[in-house]
């Protein structure tokens, strides 16, 4: 089985970045990159897929800048066969369509039974660009699986988690599916893994090759505008003394400085 | 030599830090205050193909170079010593003494198990009588038809209850000194090798430690590992090895000290500002990671010589000498910047204090690192 997974390189989420306010709109000086954790679930789901059929390849792909390499090698480290590098600066004007667009192209030539990605990058939290990239392609999805088995005949059957209870779908394959915690256990790449990993195929693709600049250049169809933290909380007021006073406190502090009555 | 890591070397840092910090990180005060072998996690490791770097993929190894394998010791020794020691011990001693002086049916035999991590080994040098002054073993395997005998007392031997395998240096010769040791290899179950007290420590409390008895102990003649009566310059040259692994160890530990005070000083408030605004704690941390670099480069220095083949006893001993210094000033400091936290268990530096101390004096004191660099220089 022909297995592709599409990963993010995102920052890690030890550190907090700062807002920044020229595009990717965070400074990104000492921030520490890794594979999107929801992308490793899938990554490792096709591993395992693999390892269960003794056969078939798993490719991963990613849009990224040059650094963005790092998360591919940690893939092919970890067991991946082939990977595919759309270069492109991610943050300059590009939307989850575009994000999918890109995809799309990179993979419609190629032979795919199963399409992977995480259920959302943890960095802008979409959660689109998997759904979309279905939909171009034309094949059935689904979204925030927990669950999912393939068997011979060419047919999925995946779990998702849902308010109170657990939905079980069944669908043809080729298929795509985003992959939520709780599917499985990702492993560490090992060392044989990591010394082998540069050994496989590593293939480079201009994102300006796959798509014209209307869907990913200044023709995006989402722009991102400014990012700010939120508002620090400012610290409560805690009344003490005795019942009747605190209500009196509580009613001047509602109305005087609060004012919403 | 290349300054610029490879992106293979910086994948397995990585790696590492994740497993540290997911794997390793959970519970490690609790194991240090019990002494617990961390067996999980050597399994864990074990996976990853950790437990035979050195050794080629031919005897079930996964062969990387010793700059790599420093790299990997000092990832883990940032974060939990003890487990950095126990992979440094089974593979730049016990393994490494298998793999350049055994014969292809030992390497063939003894290597894979280890090197899978299924098995650990020990290497024994030390006894009561003999620490620095490594000739005055006492040890002795005398040959009796097809078998050797050994009898005696190893002690402070890394892993020694948990060992399945143990290479044991014994006298051969008593009537000549350096040109009178031989190497053993030495199986667990063995009839007359036993394991005598699992010691208490003061540090590196994760690693296990313990003392060896041999009564009559017989095993295959083919048991020799290398020549006979030469077993005391092979040694030597598998302590290369080892003081690399331990000069990584200790950069591993300061490098811990050092992330743990800084961290400490940007958050902790004094007199209305962080602590680290303060010139006379700026100034201990710079001297900490100036030292921190300089006995890196010394580890890397030694590793890439051995890399090239080249023998390098004042190398490896300088890096020795000097980064288990460094760890030990590094972890002072620690604990000063952090105060009355530092001195408390639950903030680690009071651990990585107790952990210094030790790679100052195993695989040679620093007295006996200066003994060898002198004599280097001197010669």
């Amino acid at each position: 089985m022909n297995i592709v997974v599409c990963i993010k390189q995102v920052p890690s989420t030890e550190t907090a970045p700062r807002p920044s306010p020229r595009p990717p709109f965070i400074d990104t000086t000492g921030l520490s990159w890794v594979i999107n954790p929801f992308d490793e679930y899938a990554i490792e789901e096709a591993l395992r897929i693999k390892e269960r059929q003794g056969k078939g390849e798993v490719t991963v792909i990613t849009l990224g800048p040059e650094s963005a390499r790092e998360a591919l090698m940690g893939a092919l480290a970890l067991g991946a066969d082939r990977a595919v590098h759309i270069i492109g600066e991610t943050h300059l004007g590009i939307d989850s369509y575009a994000t999918a667009y890109l995809l799309c192209q990179a993979i419609k030539g190629r032979p795919f039974d199963l399409i992977l990605c995480g259920k959302e990058a943890v960095d802008d939290q979409n959660g689109a660009a998997g759904i979309q990239l279905a939909e171009l392609l034309d094949i059935p999805h689904v979204a925030v699986i927990t669950r999912l088995s393939v068997d011979a005949s060419g047919k999925a059957v995946v779990h998702r988690q849902i308010e109170g209870g657990t939905e079980v779908l069944e669908c043809p394959l080729p298929a795509l599916f985003t992959c939520q915690k709780g599917l499985n256990e990702p492993r560490y790449p090992s060392l044989p893994g990591i010394m082998k990993a540069k050994k496989k195929p590593y293939e480079v693709v201009p994102a300006t090759g796959l798509a014209p600049q209307e869907v990913w250049g200044p023709g995006a169809r989402v722009s991102v505008k400014e990012v700010s933290l939120l508002p620090t909380r400012k610290v409560g007021k805690k009344l003490q003394a005795g019942a009747a006073e605190m209500v009196e406190d509580l009613v001047k502090f509602v109305r005087e400085e609060v004012r919403i009555i | 030599m290349e300054l610029e890591l490879t992106e293979e070397q910086k994948l397995l840092q990585k790696t590492l830090r994740d497993f540290a910090q997911k794997e390793i990180l959970p519970g490690i005060i609790e194991r240090d205050k019990q002494g617990e072998f961390p067996w999980r996690i050597i399994q864990g490791l074990a996976r990853l193909g950790l437990m035979g770097m050195l050794i080629p993929e031919a005897y079930g190894g996964i062969g990387v170079d010793h700059l790599t394998y420093a790299l990997a010791i000092e990832e883990l020794a940032r974060f939990d010593a003890s487990i950095a020691l126990t992979l440094s011990a089974h593979n730049s001693l016990g393994l490494s003494h298998i793999y350049k002086f055994g014969t292809e049916e030992q390497k063939g035999r003894f290597l894979p198990p280890l090197a899978r991590g299924e098995r650990l080994c020990a290497w024994a040098l030390t006894e009561p009588q003999a620490g620095s002054d490594a000739l005055a073993i006492e040890t002795t395997a005398i040959q009796k038809g097809d078998k050797w005998i050994l009898n005696g007392r190893k002690v402070f031997i890394t892993q020694g209850s948990l060992a399945e395998v143990c290479v044991v240096m014994a006298r051969t010769d008593k009537s000549r000194g350096k040109e009178g040791i031989s190497s053993f290899i030495v199986e667990k179950g063995t009839a007359g090798f036993s394991v005598g007290k699992r010691e208490e420590k003061l540090g590196m409390r994760c690693s296990d430690t313990a003392e060896l008895i041999f009564e009559d102990c017989a095993i295959p003649k083919d048991n020799l590992l290398g020549r006979v009566n030469e077993g005391y310059a092979e040694l030597l040259e598998v302590l290369e090895g080892g003081r690399i692994g331990m000069g990584a160890m200790a950069v591993g530990i300061a490098r811990g000290c050092l992330e743990e005070a800084l961290m400490y000083s940007k958050q902790r408030k004094q007199f209305g500002k962080p602590i680290c605004d303060f010139q006379a704690i700026q100034w201990m941390l710079t001297d900490m990671a100036t030292e921190i670099d300089a006995a890196r480069m010394l580890v890397h220095k030694a590793a890439w010589l051995k890399d090239q083949g080249k023998r390098c006893p004042l190398e490896a001993s300088q890096a020795k000498l000097f980064a288990s210094e460094v760890a030990m000033r590094a972890a002072i400091k620690a604990v000063q910047i952090l105060g009355g936290y530092g001195y408390m268990k639950e903030c680690h530096v009071e651990r990585y204090f107790r952990d210094a101390k030790l790679c100052e004096i195993g695989e040679g004191t620093s007295e006996v690192q200066r003994l060898v660099i002198s004599r280097e220089l001197l010669k």
